[in-house]
């Protein structure tokens, strides 16, 4: 196929627009972590250069791991974070089956119902679910981020589960059931593992708000034995303001697992933002 | 997403063998006695649909839909004498109106709105022309630049708020320093510190972590005009500015009204960023004050002011009335205006 050819100036001028753009977007990042590797000094003299054999340490890191309890901070966060997206896909994927397949009163409403979370935030709520929490006795355990935040990721897994779910084709689980297999085992045997692409892009949509979320961690688990990530390193950088090479190092290790999943799951992400449309 | 149910009962007989899809021999024997479906014979109850469906249920309900209905009726409830009583719309009035917290709502909600315009303004705008960009076909690097753009959107708030105040900072002259390449040194200003400029730059700060989103779904949208069209375009000559401006801007339309809903939504429901880089009171003098961290203080309290759970569900529900309202206009008013093209 034969395009309008762009002129070489054209194309030009478009890639000085992205490259200075992605200038912006990479440039603090790389910023911090360049300068969470530098001494004191070196980070207010020489800000934008490379850490040098003089300039090298590791002081921020070690203040940071010495002081604050980021091993506990990242275990809390992977916890909730794993088993939220878990039970988000698991429910999530189970409705998502009954509403595409099978026809009973009620069922486009029940898709609106679940649907409706998609727009309107869960923060919301907050109010009512503190005040439950506090009754359930759930306050400052990973429990009630848990339970929020699977709450949160349904109605999005509901929703693009179930479009792929109609894509499943009708003639295999037919032959499933006429050889006498339950509902269940059709769709733990039969559609799940059918729909494995979709889930892994809901994964990745609902993991990263849960990650990086401040506000319920803030209000439901705000004790030190359940802080998440993105809580612990803002109180801890709160604490340290004045000492830089902490903040960088701090920054720099919350950073980190972030930029080592997006690289390996970048196409994953974007494929599924974009879906299907990135040839 | 009912799409599918509608053609289907466009055929009155095949929506009956639907309605009947069990399994495939049910399926086949209702098929046969389509014409007078009444006499099929009453089906074994269906305990598996709830059994997949309550689990998701149980837990959205419980956890998120109550608690929304609890704290819309929470704000028609104040706390009289020590006991909740039903108050009606007062806790609304003393909102509005009441000196204590009506400048403060106000103002919240005129930097959340100006909060909002200013990511219309920029981030949509830039989300479209750097999709615009990325869409050219046979561009090199495209992925890598996709890649890196999106990058920012991935981290937490308070990564990027920090980093951006640490950039800011007068003490560590980042800014200063590039202002300095390009001749401006005399404009910089701690930005963040002035109650004039505060709201503008934090906003700035947000649009920065958040053009991906309007960029990936614009370019996705860009990307599924089919390559027809495109040809034609240029059969008839037109090419380049002209032809992003009369084909494909208005092959998108439906993708910017998306990312539009998406903004107002995140927007007005926006907390993290402000309270990462100006602390709950939204600072300087809560110049960057928004619904969210007016929400967060007055229902959790903070430092002297005690939390108020009453006048904090208020808040939520104006906030909710606000979402609902953007929502409804984009629904039934946008979208459906919005003209699509089937390819």
């Amino acid at each position: 196929m034969s395009k309008a050819r762009i002129s070489p100036l054209r194309s030009g001028f478009v890639h000085l627009a992205l490259a200075g753009y992605t200038v912006v977007a990479l440039f603090p990042v790389v910023l911090t972590i360049m300068n969470s590797l530098k001494d004191k000094n070196a980070i207010f003299r020489t800000p934008l250069a490379l850490p040098t054999a003089e300039t090298f340490s590791l002081i921020g890191y070690t203040t940071v791991l010495k002081q604050g309890d980021f091993i506990s901070y990242f275990q809390n966060s992977l916890i909730v974070t794993v088993v939220s997206i878990f039970f988000a896909l698991l429910f999530g994927a189970m409705a998502a089956f009954a509403l595409s397949e099978y026809r009973f009163r009620g069922n486009t409403l029940m898709g609106l119902y679940l649907a409706i979370g998609i727009m309107i935030p869960i923060r919301l709520g907050t109010v009512a679910i503190l005040q439950g929490m506090v009754a359930a006795g759930l306050v400052n355990t990973l429990t009630a981020l848990i339970l929020v935040y699977t709450a949160q990721g349904l109605p999005l897994a509901i929703f693009i589960l179930s479009e792929f779910m109609r894509t499943v084709s009708d003639d295999l689980k037919n032959a499933g059931r006429i050889d006498g297999l339950s509902e269940y085992a059709i769709f733990f045997r039969l559609v799940l593992p059918l729909v494995r692409p979709a889930m892994a892009t809901v994964a990745v949509f609902t993991m990263i708000p849960i990650w990086n979320d401040l506000w319920f961690p803030l209000i439901l688990a705000p004790g030190e034995a359940t802080k998440t990530v993105t809580l612990g390193s803002q109180v801890f950088i709160g604490q340290f303001v004045t000492n830089w090479n902490a903040v960088l190092a701090a920054l720099s290790l919350a950073i980190f697992p972030v930029l080592i999943l997006y690289v390996i799951f970048s196409r994953q992400l974007i494929r599924g933002i974009t879906a299907g449309a990135v040839k | 997403m009912r799409g599918g149910d509608r053609r289907r009962s466009a055929l009155p007989h095949i929506a009956a063998i639907d309605e009947k899809r069990v399994g495939a021999a049910e399926a086949m024997s209702s098929a046969i006695s389509s014409e007078d479906s009444i006499e099929v014979p009453a089906r074994p109850r269906r305990w598996h649909i709830l059994v997949f469906l309550l689990p998701a249920v149980i837990v959205y309900s419980a956890v998120m839909i109550l608690p929304l209905i609890e704290t819309l009726r929470l704000s028609l409830f104040n706390t009289v004498d020590g006991q909740s009583t039903f108050v009606g719309l007062s806790n609304f009035q003393v909102l509005f109106g009441d000196e204590r917290w009506a400048a403060d709502f106000w103002r919240a909600l005129k930097n959340n709105f100006i909060f909002f315009a200013i990511h219309m303004l920029v981030q949509n705008p830039l989300g479209i022309a750097l999709a615009a960009m990325l869409s050219i076909p046979k561009l090199r690097l495209a992925t890598f630049y996709r890649t890196a753009i999106f990058m920012p959107t991935i981290l937490s708030f308070v990564i990027v708020g920090f980093i951006w105040k640490l950039i800011l900072s007068p003490i560590w002259g980042i800014t200063p320093f590039f202002m300095d390449l390009v001749g401006l040194k005399s404009l910089f200003g701690p930005w963040l510190g002035k109650p004039g400029s505060a709201l503008i730059t934090v906003s700035l700060i947000s649009v920065w972590q958040n053009v991906g989103i309007p960029m990936m779904l614009i370019y996705a949208a860009l990307l599924n005009i089919p390559d027809e069209v495109i040809e034609a375009a240029e059969c008839d000559g037109i090419t380049g500015w002209s032809q992003f401006w009369k084909i494909k801007l208005p092959l998108v339309l439906p993708a910017i009204g998306m990312v539009s809903i998406l903004t107002f939504v995140g927007n007005f429901n926006a907390f993290d960023l402000i309270y990462t880089v100006q602390g709950a009171l939204a600072g300087p003098d809560g110049a960057t004050d928004i619904l969210g961290t007016l929400l967060y203080r007055t229902f959790f309290g903070f430092q002297l002011q005690l939390g108020d759970r009453s006048m904090g569900a208020t808040i939520a529900t104006v906030m909710f009335l606000i979402i609902l309202a953007g929502v409804s206009l984009y629904l039934f008013g946008i979208q459906r205006r919005v003209r699509r093209y089937q390819f």
